[in-house]
């Protein structure tokens, strides 16, 4: 069967995977697909406001896409919104474990979700996981 | 005929080159002509797949100095 919406769950802290998993989200959202995206865990600390730390590397990969000019992860996040109506949504667990709270989000988020509720929502479509 | 309007994606990599052009289009008219420079390889055959898919006209890809120029016209 195939399906327009792809769903990128978000997980790693890692730039290596956020590179790839905001690639994959923003591509998708301006070509015209319906794209989904669940931060939670490690993922989800760099979308809290006022955050700047930079995503450790796993490999020779992450030390290369620093030092290129690659467009960062969260501005490609962002643009998946802002240009192809991604919806982002942050995971309620992992705000109630770092305990913030929506505001203390970046905007481009959508409201605080639940597994069970992102589950039922990326029924119909492709998972991608990061 | 107007002139191009220069999309300059140079010393930006995948998908930069791409999203720049989204940003471009926004404010372009229908049937108006754009043209991205991209220095990455990757975009010079991803740009064009984008195009078709989205459905805009593709119109060229030139190469000079290690600049591809990929010209296009916005159909939508």
């Amino acid at each position: 069967m195939s399906t327009n919406k792809i769903c990128v769950v978000v997980v790693s802290g890692t730039l290596e995977r956020l590179q790839m998993a905001a690639m994959v989200a923003s591509v998708a959202a301006v070509s015209g697909q319906d794209v989904l995206v669940f931060l939670s865990m490690n993922a989800l600390t760099y979308f809290v406001k006022g955050n700047t730390t930079k995503a450790p590397h796993e490999g020779e990969m992450g030390v290369l896409i620093a030092s290129h000019k690659v467009p960062e992860f969260k501005t490609l996040f962002e643009q998946a919104v802002e240009l192809g109506d991604a919806k982002i949504f942050p995971c309620s667990m992992a705000m109630d474990i770092l305990g913030v709270e929506q505001d203390g989000l970046e905007k481009y988020l959508e409201k605080a979700t639940g597994l069970t509720k992102f589950l039922h929502d990326a029924t119909d479509g492709q998972i991608w996981t990061f | 005929m107007a002139e191009r309007k220069i999309v300059d994606g140079r010393g930006s990599f995948c998908p930069g080159p791409l999203m720049e052009l989204i940003v471009a289009l926004k404010s372009s008219q229908i049937g108006d002509e754009l043209e991205v420079l991209s220095t990455d390889k990757g975009s010079v055959n991803d740009i064009p797949e984008w195009l078709n898919k989205v459905g805009h006209a593709y119109i060229s890809t030139t190469e000079a100095e290690g600049v591809w120029h990929i010209a296009l016209r916005k159909s939508k």
